[in-house]
């Protein structure tokens, strides 16, 4: 295909290639990043166990073989888990594109520059930044326990001001379960 | 936010969709617009691999966040949220609902053995332009509904709920491969911005293989009326952006709104001029066929109605038809599926029945009543 001038290489997943009326080259049954994922790992020349890398995701428990046949990523951690087996998915994918320039959560741009008011601006830098990626629903809970007894000291401690962030804090990580804080919110 | 018994007001049903009954930019050739963005909440799995715990976890959360946020309306006007739990609605309600775009394929569907999951969606109203589907494939899916040609203001808006709703939620993102997805053809910025076309122009001079294939080499998918896997019956065609990783929102939009459309908009007026200036009597043989077809049949099936009101569609927008009006046969594409002809009608109707009433009500809403003006 001719793009630019320049021949490019098109991979399109089955369910597109279908839509597009080309013919997949691949059998039918194999599901959508498959043959994307396969060529992928062909190309890089070694098989998994040999180019070292977790074979499975560590928080969830998807086996890169599952992510093969199914096409679907099991949980946010399992980015990280496979990064290095992404690469080449996500360059073809989005070709050529491999690193994420669009919008930032305004929190994570706030606090990685708290002067800023949060103008969502800056792609993600090569620098460390807070990424709450996995936390499992038993660390939710403790978090959730140790947010609210920060909360209750705060406010016998008349911190009213640090009380508030907290009770912010706390209405993202469990919206039911607010104290005397007056509950409800702005009416949708 | 109220909870809804069946998802939409009867005689909303029946007027259509509002963002369907303006003329909107482009409308000749743009029917609407569509901007999708889908989310992930940090420290769950995504939906495919949640249980059943996590997945009613993901719906309280969002449905809190969304009671706490005011999110923005259509034309500035604060919008009631409509909450509806799918397994609780009536199957006809559920493709009622995709019908009208509000929800997708995927969501409707929910096999009676109980193995779907729970899933929900929020419908802005009366607008019906915004609606935030909960547990399809990622756990967010909003998406912000316009007619004619709305990419900006269509971002603009979803750009603004996703701020309201990023403050009441953890999502999963990391600054590598931005918002994370359960498809990692998603990833990144998560958005998909799509354009309903009307090109029956294209097809009859025989030319629409060529701007399908252009658009292909730009990375612009391709769909028919229903999205993926769905044909282009009715010359309806959506075109969207493919990729999302390596590429800032305000890119893709640009792409599409001002590199492809244009373009594509162009092509499908010059093939209509070139119809009436050089194939006049094939162009009428086509609109009046059509419209005949649908003012004298007693059966149609779905597609066929969709193809015919195509022709009239084309005949309105020609000059050809004078007495018809280009919205009300535009509402036609939606108000003649299955599911919306049974909830107009009051009653649940089996295939042969359907057929029987769909071709009744067209001839009804396209034949002008005896003084001169068509039913609305």
């Amino acid at each position: 295909m001719i793009r630019g001038g320049k021949s490019v290489e098109r991979h399109l997943c089955e369910r597109c290639a279908r839509q597009s009326s080309l013919a997949p080259s691949v059998p039918p049954g194999t599901s959508a990043a498959s043959a994307i994922i396969a060529q992928a790992i062909v190309e890089s020349g070694a098989p998994d166990a040999e180019r070292g890398g977790p074979v499975a995701c560590p928080a969830c428990g998807l086996a890169l073989s599952q992510f093969r046949n199914e096409g679907t990523l099991g949980c946010p951690g399992c980015y990280d888990a496979f990064a290095h087996k992404l690469n080449s998915l996500l360059e073809r994918a989005h070709e050529g594109g491999t690193h994420h320039t669009g919008k930032v959560p305004k929190r994570l741009a706030r606090e990685r520059d708290p002067r800023r008011a949060g103008d969502g601006g800056g792609s993600g830098g090569a620098g460390a930044s807070p990424q709450q990626i996995v936390i499992g629903l038993e660390e939710r809970k403790r978090r959730i326990a140790s947010i609210q007894k920060q909360l209750e000291d705060a406010v016998l401690a008349e911190q009213y001001e640090r009380a508030a962030e907290l009770r912010d804090e706390l209405r993202r990580l469990a919206p039911g379960d607010e104290g005397a804080a007056g509950g409800g919110g702005a009416g949708a | 936010m109220n909870e809804a018994g069946g998802p939409l007001p009867l005689e909303q049903v029946r007027r259509g969709a509002a963002w369907l009954c303006q003329r909107g930019d482009d409308h000749d050739v743009v029917v609407s617009t569509r901007i999708r963005l889908a989310r992930n909440l940090a420290g769950l799995p995504f939906n495919a691999r949640a249980n059943q715990e996590q997945r009613r976890a993901v719906i309280e959360l969002v449905r809190g966040a969304i009671e706490r946020s005011e999110l923005p309306g259509a034309r500035g006007v604060p919008p009631q949220i409509t909450w509806s739990e799918l397994h609780r609605l009536a199957p006809l309600d559920r493709t009622l609902l995709m019908e009208r775009h509000l929800i997708s394929k995927e969501h409707a569907k929910l096999p009676n053995d109980g193995s779907a999951g729970p899933r929900a969606v929020a419908i802005s109203m009366p607008d019906e332009g915004l609606s935030i589907m909960v547990n399809e494939e990622d756990h967010l899916r909003m998406q912000v509904l316009g007619g004619g040609r709305s990419l900006e203001s269509a971002w603009a808006r979803a750009d603004a709920v996703d701020d309201q709703l990023e403050a009441a939620l953890d999502y999963a993102y990391s600054p590598r491969f931005g918002y994370l997805t359960a498809c990692p053809t998603n990833v990144g910025c998560g958005v998909r911005m799509s354009v309903m076309l009307h090109l029956p122009g294209l097809r009859l001079t025989g030319e629409l293989e060529k701007v399908k294939r252009a658009a292909r080499d730009m990375t612009l998918a391709v769909r028919g009326f229903y999205g993926e896997g769905s044909d282009a019956v009715g010359d309806l065609f959506q075109i969207s952006n493919q990729t999302t990783l390596g590429k800032a929102e305000g890119d893709i939009l640009r792409e599409l709104d001002k590199q492809i459309l244009p373009e594509v908009i162009e092509y499908e007026r010059a093939s209509r001029r070139l119809l009436i200036e050089r194939r006049t009597k094939m162009l009428e043989d086509q609109v009046f066929r059509a419209l005949g077809t649908l003012r004298y049949a007693r059966l149609l099936a779905p597609e066929e109605a969709l193809t015919t009101l195509s022709m009239v569609r084309l005949g309105v927008l020609t000059g050809l038809i004078a007495d018809l009006d280009e919205v009300q046969v535009t509402q036609l594409f939606v108000l003649s599926q299955p599911a919306h002809l049974q909830r107009v009608l009051g009653r649940e109707l089996d295939q042969q029945q359907r057929r029987e009433a769909r071709a009744e009500f067209l001839r009804q809403r396209l034949t002008p009543a005896a003084g001169g003006e068509a039913r609305a």
